[in-house]
């Protein structure tokens, strides 16, 4: 299989590699994939108080593919707000990355990954401000999710 | 001298040709080019007379009886074809059950899938967590219907050497026909027909430094006597198991090749299992969570099968790219399942995943198993770095405690 330069640069010098403190309330995990499946990845962003990821770190165990798109996932969301995070399609870097047909799913698992940490940061922020509002705190909130 | 890029360890798949195998083949392409079934005039039997001594060579190599014996195919998938088919065929009066395992080559299996569809039951055999098929489960399966057991000489992933003597043993007790494909194992580990009661063997040369495309057949003629029907009708060549204008440069290639391994076969294998111990050891030493598939001793010298724990096989091996090796990883296939060899044998998916498999052979060198040593060790601690399952292991998580979501 030919893979794209690009493909290979993220892949060769992965960007945003690293862990972010889970328990940050700043901070969202998205965890998506299995071992059994041959692809796991963690995203992780640190969300400012006005909306916006400062900051993205990824680790993934998976193909060149797999660690390629969440290297470039992790590039793509630094700097925007989490509503223009949520909106990146697996098909943008699918497209950017040239992935190769059979590993469109690397693409998928990427956009999985980033509107999970999305998911959890706000799930996370939800349950501070009811803590503030409210006497009794939702118990809900606490785990990242793993969802696909 | 310099190491050449990419360093090929992928001896299971295929092997280069030996240069004496190649001088041994040229002056059948050009000079006795003749078809070894034209018996009118010179160039047809200077043919012949190339084949029937490859016949003997190839039949002494695995004591067979006689040359008579050898019928030479394109290679391994046609010789599986040929011996469960056209046995199935041929003693259908007799019964309809076939025994095979679970990890044989897609040439048996897919062989037995369709014998399936026609009527025939197959049972598939389970081999254990170390590669190695059970006589006795292999006994347990024969019924008065039994017309056939299909197990091989040694597994191409894992290079797990199978008891074939005493598989041999208990098919000749019952009665029954015993096809081994011997192609991962044959030149590299014992193969005596004779001694192991083996009936039919599938053999083929692109695996001992031959050409591709030949391959061979053997058919047991006496006690008992093997029958079949042939898959290919026409000219009724190769006593009618086989028609088709024989390969008479690749048949010569074939045989050199096993001459070149009746000479060095057994001092080769020495130094080819020092090599490939020399690279375990040096894995082993810098890594952790390093795990060997198959079976510890009863193993192909050449074969080497890791999986790296926490480390996905193809990612690995993009990362590796100067050594030509192969994964049981879904990554590699497009069918997105981890390798049906390894998960037969139980083992977890997420190790089939990190499963290399290294294969060396003839012209590797110390030099080439040193730098591939450090290469993988270099890569795969970069690749642990990034792995979120090595983060976890180093936190003491159990990643089979965790709910993951399939996809």
């Amino acid at each position: 299989m030919a893979y794209s330069d690009k493909l290979l640069d993220h892949y060769e010098n992965p960007r945003n590699v690293g862990t972010l403190d889970k328990d940050d309330p700043s901070v969202g995990t998205g965890l998506v994939g299995a071992p059994a499946c041959g692809d796991v990845m963690r995203l992780q962003i640190r969300v400012s108080p006005e909306g916006v990821i400062e900051d993205a770190r990824f680790k993934t165990f998976g193909c060149g593919s797999a660690i390629a798109s969440s290297s470039l996932a992790t590039e793509w969301i630094k700097g925007k707000n989490i509503d223009e995070a949520a909106g990146i399609k697996n098909s943008q870097i699918a497209e950017e990355l040239s992935l190769p047909p059979v590993k469109i799913h690397c693409s998928v698992l990427a956009e999985d990954a980033i509107k999970s940490a999305i998911e959890d940061y706000k799930a996370k922020r939800a349950a501070r401000l009811a803590l503030d509002g409210a006497a009794e705190a939702p118990t809900n909130s606490a785990s990242a999710p793993i969802s696909l | 001298m310099a190491l050449k890029f990419p360093i090929y360890m992928d001896n299971h798949a295929t092997t280069p040709l030996d240069k004496r195998v190649l001088e041994a083949m040229l002056p059948y392409f050009t000079q006795d080019f003749g078809n070894a079934a034209s018996r009118t005039h010179a160039y047809g039997w200077h043919a012949e007379a190339a084949v029937e001594d490859a016949r003997d060579t190839i039949a002494d190599y695995i004591a067979a009886e006689s040359g008579k014996e050898i019928v030479f195919t394109s290679g391994a998938t046609e010789s599986d074809n040929l011996a469960i088919k056209g046995v199935a065929e041929y003693y259908k009066g007799k019964g309809n059950h076939i025994i095979t395992t679970t990890i044989e080559h897609k040439a048996v299996l897919d062989s037995c899938k369709r014998l399936e569809k026609e009527g025939y039951t197959v049972t598939y055999v389970s081999a254990g967590r170390d590669g190695l098929v059970n006589p006795a489960d292999i006994e347990a399966a024969i019924t008065d219907k039994t017309i056939l057991v299909s197990v091989m000489l040694a597994n191409n992933e894992v290079g797990t050497i199978q008891p074939i003597g005493e598989i041999g043993a208990i098919t000749r007790k019952r009665g029954v026909l015993f096809h081994c494909d011997a192609v991962q194992g044959f030149g590299k580990t014992p193969f005596d027909v004779s001694r192991m009661n083996v009936d039919l063997a599938s053999l083929t040369a692109h695996k001992i430094y031959g050409p591709k495309g030949v391959g061979a057949l053997y058919v047991r003629r006496s006690k008992p006597r093997v029958r079949l029907v042939a898959q290919m009708d026409g000219g009724g060549h190769e006593r009618g198991n086989r028609s088709g204008t024989l390969n008479v440069p690749g048949i010569v290639g074939f045989a050199k090749a096993v001459s070149i391994f009746k000479q060095e076969g057994v001092a080769e294998a020495e130094r080819i299992r020092g090599l490939r111990d020399r690279l375990h050891n040096a894995i082993s030493k810098e890594l952790d969570s390093v795990f060997l598939n198959g079976h510890p001793e009863k193993r192909l010298p050449g074969n080497l099968n890791l999986s790296f724990s926490f480390v996905e096989g193809e990612g690995l091996m993009m990362a590796i790219k100067d050594v030509a090796v192969s994964s049981g990883s879904a990554c590699t296939s497009a069918s997105l399942e981890p390798s049906y060899v390894l998960r037969s044998m139980g083992l977890d998916e997420e190790l089939a995943h990190s499963s290399i498999r290294f294969g060396l052979g003839r012209f590797n060198t110390e030099e080439e198993v040193d730098y591939v040593a450090q290469l993988v060790i270099g890569k795969v601690k970069r690749l642990r770095e990034l792995s979120p399952l090595y983060e976890m292991h180093q936190q003491g998580i159990d990643i089979k405690s965790i709910q993951w979501a399939a996809h």
